[in-house]
């Protein structure tokens, strides 16, 4: 399923009817941060097929362990301690290596370590709230973390968001570009929130949504979630004029 | 037929106001995890190509400036080569990434990035693709990220046989795309809505 061939196909045209549609009132602040007129749909070009990369080196010891890469004194992040996991694959299954994965999140009692955020919860002094690792020749990749809580935020006047983590993830081009947030299986506040629901389609909110993986749970330590993410795929370039156009 | 692929893309959800927690840590004082933000700085000394300057903001609806976006470009050096793996027709500047993030300025909303000026690059069919610069653009409200492209004034010729300007059907709205020139400083300003509506593209 992986191969380290250089590929070089136009990348599939985005689902629009999967994605979420850029104007959905119901989320306030998109009302005015939605494009009005329809985009202008681009066949991959050399500039989006290409890509930024990444090598591991950028990486330190513990970018990838939230709990303890702000922690002081030889403590660590307060909440339920748990380790995300999956793979990065694309639409055709393959898994997708080297690809940067940036998360960030609240602590366990919903506060971000952010000037903006004004929530009466407190900031905890060992928790930074972010991470990164690089995905693996698979496109495998893990993190430690604890369970970020739901937070209150001005949308109605009683919108909470179901827990959740942000992602952002580089794939080989940079129309693979993606952020979007990983929910928690079984959290009621999922069906309610304004935001989740920009995604029409249950099929897709539920690829949204990590699932317990007892499997990989460790014992005594750290319940496991399994969340993998899927970027866009790409023609194989077999049959495709050359994009170099040489 | 992609329909028989197994999978579908992951849905895009905003980043949300607290993006810079996770991408550009340092940015907000948040000192200590990562050592340095990545795409914060794109050139050195050893960089090869014309210096510029790259500012702007991004607008919304109501014609105010966005205070919690990021935005990320993507261009080719100054031989028109790409740093990534997947342009395999030469090797680009070394001393050149390509790639760059920078949040926009939360009292002002403007965003600088000091980079270099790219050369144009190849397209589909044996056409040329005028000296550009890629944007990706994600804030609070955004539900998937906003692509467009920054093109050069002065590069007027080359703007007429660009493939991508020249498929814009209303031709008002090419300038969307074109940058204002000051020395070496490029303002390029961004209007998510209203009149003057940056053409966004679906890449
Ligand atoms: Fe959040």
């Amino acid at each position: 399923m992986t191969s380290n061939k250089v590929e070089q196909g136009a990348f599939y045209p985005r689902d629009h009817e999967w994605q979420p549609k850029a104007y959905t009132p119901w989320y306030r602040t998109s009302i005015l941060r939605s494009p009005q007129k329809p985009l202008l749909r681009l066949d991959s070009t050399i500039s989006e097929i290409t890509g930024p990369v990444f090598g591991h080196n950028i990486l330190g010891q513990l970018d990838d362990d939230l709990t303890l890469n702000y922690a002081k004194n030889g403590e660590s992040a307060l909440g339920e301690r748990i380790v995300v996991h999956g793979r990065v694959l694309d639409e055709r299954g393959k898994g997708v290596s080297n690809a940067l994965i940036e998360v960030w999140q609240a602590n366990a009692g919903g506060r971000y370590r952010h000037k903006k955020d004004a929530y009466l919860a407190p900031l905890d002094p060992n928790f930074g709230g972010c991470g990164r690792t690089i995905t693996d020749v698979d496109g495998y990749y893990a993190f430690r973390t604890i369970k970020p809580g739901p937070y209150p935020w001005p949308n109605g006047v009683n919108d909470w968001r179901p827990a959740h983590i942000h992602f952002s993830l580089f794939g080989a081009g940079f129309a693979q570009r993606l952020i979007t947030q990983m929910y928690f299986e079984g959290d009621p506040h999922i069906g309610l929130c304004p935001i989740v629901n920009t995604i029409k389609d249950d099929a897709a909110i539920d690829q949204l949504t990590a699932k317990l993986d007892m499997n990989n749970t460790i014992p005594m330590d750290a319940r496991a979630y399994r969340f993998d993410i899927v970027l866009r795929g790409r023609r194989s370039t077999k049959f495709d004029n050359r994009l170099e156009g040489n | 037929m992609h329909e028989l692929d197994p999978l579908k893309e992951s849905p895009s959800q905003t980043a949300g106001p607290y993006v810079h927690i996770g991408c550009m840590p340092n940015s907000i004082g948040n000192h200590g995890i990562f050592e340095e933000d990545l795409g914060a700085r794109m050139v050195n000394e050893d960089t090869k190509g014309e210096r510029i300057t790259v500012r702007g903001r991004i607008y919304d609806g109501t014609g105010t400036a966005l205070k919690d976006a990021m935005i990320e470009i993507w261009q080719a050096d100054s031989n028109g080569l790409f740093n990534s793996p997947s342009d395999t027709r030469g090797e680009a500047d070394p001393n050149f990434a390509g790639w760059g993030r920078q949040p926009v300025e939360p009292e002002t909303g403007e965003f600088v990035f000091e980079t270099i000026k790219p050369a144009s690059v190849p397209a589909p069919r044996g056409r040329t693709q005028a000296p550009h610069i890629s944007f990706w653009i994600v804030a609070r409200g955004i539900n998937v990220g906003l692509n467009t492209r920054m093109y050069f004034p002065e590069e007027e010729a080359a703007n007429a046989a660009d493939p991508v300007l020249g498929s814009i059907e209303h031709r008002s709205r090419v300038a969307t795309l074109i940058a204002n020139r000051e020395g070496s400083t490029y303002t390029f300003d961004i209007h998510i809505q209203g009149e003057n509506e940056t053409v966004f593209l679906d890449i």
